[in-house]
């Protein structure tokens, strides 16, 4: 048999680690129909039968305010999966309660999975699991994801729900939610709705209780007669005025009584709610008003330090002695012994070696950098960083919500904008997708990574951490003025939950770090390649298809000669570099392919800095400055540019972000040139 | 004595009496778990004055002052 279970629950409650657990290595990843939010599947190991795992975007609530809980609504009610694995965060009962409340009143059998168990044991805190399943009426299997416990019992339970199907109708009506009083009118409407159920695919309790509530989501899809809203109209307003409130709040306020009532009886807290906890004692030390924000730059500083320092260094000199070295020497003597043609020697050691040697020797680094974001992020810390910084954001206008989008935006902008979706207010979002590529993606980081150790060797560390704050800056000057022109408008509410601090697993971060950082390593082995075997051609031959001597005379010669007068002023007018800032539109690490080809790297050598060399002719410090501030701000690459089109859904929108952006950069490298140069650097 | 969330100082209990505000910020800020009973303490402001943290339903909830204007609470001890 076949079947499918979805997997609901709110953000922090362990739900990618229980899907990690579950499906193993069998997750792919798509994107929702006609939205831009990652949709993850999987197969439940270890299970005879063909179950589906969907992973369904983390949300507090089934209501339709943002488009990931629309994404989960529509979900359940159209495809109605066979289960409903609904996973609550045991630490945080009543709030996560709050969607179950919610859940069951679709009518689709749910489980839940009362995950993080060995924190409620660790803090001697009692849960009475069966009298809490008995409560809620529907069954409960206690779970610690990260360690696999529990997950072959919940899939077993799902699986038996799933068999015998519809084990007791797990409806909000068997559950009391609702006293007498409010349970009367949604009764009514839902005798109302009787006459017309053939228009009505879904549970009518649950359409009754939208319509109540006055859900405009559910009005619309449902195309019900005017004649029967109005007679549900004519209820809310009576409940309205019974209880002196808006139906939206009496429904939540009910949830929020029977949820309290059932945790009273069912939970033992071992701490009062003042009492503080590892966590909060942690808390008090990293959000402290004097000692945050210098901490916070000493985490950033410390994650470069380590990226950038000897480290780092030492695993970009390893990769390259093994790409540059021994590969290109290995491929040499074959191609030798082959005897074959001089330009196909060229395109393989040349075109092809050069320009994927120029990336892949910074994965190493990369992978860093995301572990130690992944750590940061499992850990807790961003959600307190986002605490710490809010107040800029305020100023510019943005909801806090637009930190996450920004500080994914240091991972790669394509996910960052995407995850714009996420704030509700179209100017926010706006703005927000034309900020967030001036956050440095890690794509950018080839690039600070090169000039960085070519020009200032030793303080390295110093001078790439300065490129990414001024990213920083560039982006709050940039929201101030974009604010108080283009886009004038109030700013959204920010409501943000602040986990508890805990470790990560060591296999969670690797997971993390990995679902983030392969992407660059199939980047180089598609586009990256393609980009350098094209790069390679247009430099190696002229216009009539005449291999040149001098690549100065070759297609990109001509073309890079052509645009490199605009650079002059920013102080790198030579056609290389303009070529390099041009083919970095394909992806920004194509920026270092392009120099490492058309710095002619063809000849192996042992040296470890070849490229490094080759630019020291080339550039000063100061150019090498204007030239990283200038890759870090203009246009993003092709990839990000598609998604900006898609999530701006205008033309208009895009050309002006892509213009803005480049026009910055310009202005940026300028002004660095000019003045340092005026300054006698 | 009546007065808002953005009124408590940090270490202040208050019962939410009601909540007020646009839609969506009542709507948000409902789900989150402030709701009409539920008693709320305020932890801490941050750095910059600007957000402040609550202690409410058990977890730790990171909201503006312009929100929790919205807030009508009744301190408790």
């Amino acid at each position: 048999m076949s079947f499918r279970f979805a997997l609901v629950g709110n953000p922090n409650s362990g739900k990618t680690s229980l899907f990690n657990e579950i499906t193993g290595n069998t997750q792919y990843v798509g994107n929702w129909p006609g939205v831009t939010v990652e949709k993850k599947e999987g197969r439940a190991k270890k299970i005879k039968d063909d179950v589906k795992i969907i992973d369904l975007p983390g949300i507090y609530s089934l209501s339709p305010y943002t488009l990931e809980e629309i994404i989960a609504r529509d979900y359940l009610v159209d495809e109605k999966p066979d289960v409903v694995i609904n996973i609550v965060d045991a630490t945080n009962i009543e709030r996560n309660l709050y969607l179950t409340t919610q859940l069951v009143e679709l009518g689709l059998p749910v489980v839940i999975a009362l995950n993080m168990m060995d924190e409620v044991e660790a803090a001697k805190d009692k849960i009475d699991i069966d009298a809490l399943a008995k409560s809620l009426g529907i069954p409960i299997i206690p779970t610690v994801a990260t360690k696999g416990r529990g997950v072959n019992e919940l899939m077993q339970k799902s699986l038996q729900i799933a068999q015998t199907a519809a084990v007791g109708s797990a409806t909000g009506k068997s559950l009391n939610i609702f006293n007498k009083g409010i349970e009367k009118y949604i009764t009514e409407a839902e005798s109302a709705l009787a006459a017309h159920l053939q228009d009505i695919p879904f549970n009518p309790r649950w359409v009754a209780l939208k319509l109540l509530e006055g859900d405009l989501k559910i009005i619309d899809r449902l195309n019900l007669p005017g004649k029967l809203l109005q007679e549900i109209g004519q209820r809310r307003d009576m409940l309205e005025e019974e209880y002196g409130s808006d139906a939206e709040t009496i429904i939540a306020d009910a949830r929020y009584d029977f949820i309290s009532g059932i945790v009273k009886k069912t939970i033992e807290r071992k701490r009062s709610q003042g009492a503080l906890s590892t966590s909060d004692k942690i808390d008090k030390v990293v959000t402290n008003r004097l000692l945050a924000i210098p901490l916070f730059l000493a985490v950033m500083f410390v994650v470069f330090r380590i990226t950038f320092g000897a480290l780092g260094s030492f695993t970009i000199d390893w990769v390259d002695a093994l790409i540059n070295g021994t590969i290109a020497g290995t491929i040499n003597g074959w191609l030798e012994a082959l005897g074959a043609a001089e330009w196909l020697h060229a395109l393989i050691i040349d075109g092809i070696l050069a320009g994927l040697s120029s990336i892949l020797v910074f994965v190493p680094q990369i992978m860093i950098l995301f572990l130690f974001l992944a750590f940061l992020e499992d850990s807790g810390y961003m959600a307190r960083a986002a605490f710490i910084m809010d107040r800029l954001f305020k100023r510019l206008g943005l909801s806090g919500k637009s930190f996450i989008p920004m500080l994914m935006g240091f991972g790669c902008s394509v996910p960052a904008i995407m995850a714009t979706r996420t704030l509700e207010n179209e100017k926010d979002r706006r703005l927000t997708i034309i900020l967030t590529p001036f956050m440095s993606c890690g794509a950018k980081l080839p690039i600070y990574a090169l000039f960085a150790g070519a020009f200032f060797a030793n303080n390295q560390s110093l001078v790439v951490f300065s490129i990414y704050l001024l990213g920083i800056v560039i982006a709050i000057l940039s929201g101030i003025i974009l604010r108080k022109t283009v886009l004038k408008g109030e700013p959204t509410p920010f409501l943000m939950e602040l986990p508890p601090y805990r470790i990560p697993t060591g296999k969670g971060l690797l997971i993390h770090m990995w679902d983030r950082g392969k992407g660059f390593i199939k980047k180089a082995g598609t586009v990256i390649f393609a980009a350098a075997v094209f790069i390679w051609f247009f430099q190696t031959f002229n216009f009539s298809l005449k291999m040149v001597e001098d690549p100065a005379n070759s297609i990109l010669g001509v073309i890079g000669r052509g645009i490199a007068p605009i650079f002059s002023p920013l102080g790198f007018g030579d056609w290389k570099s303009a070529v390099a800032i041009f083919t970095g539109l394909l992806a920004k690490e194509v920026v270092v392919t392009t120099m490492g080809i058309l710095h002619g790297l063809g000849e192996v050598t042992e040296s470890s800095t070849s490229l490094i060399g080759a630019m020291q002719t080339y550039f000063t410090p100061l150019k090498a400055y204007a030239f990283m501030a200038f890759t870090l701000l203009y246009m993003p690459c092709i990839a990000a540019f598609g998604v900006i089109k898609r999530e701006m859904n205008s033309w208009k929108w895009t050309w002006f972000a892509v213009g803005f952006q480049t026009a910055v950069a310009w202005l940026v490298a300028f002004v660095i040139y000019q003045v340092g140069s005026l300054l006698g650097f | 004595m009546a007065r808002t969330l953005k009124g408590l100082k940090p270490g202040e209990k208050g019962i939410v009496t009601k909540v007020s505000g646009g839609t969506a910020t009542k709507r948000r800020l409902m789900d989150m778990g402030i709701t009409k009973g539920a008693e709320v303490l305020v932890r801490k402001v941050a750095p910059l004055g600007d957000p402040v943290e609550v202690k409410v339903r058990g977890y730790e909830l990171s909201l503006r002052r312009a929100d929790a204007e919205n807030v009508d609470v009744e301190l408790s001890k």
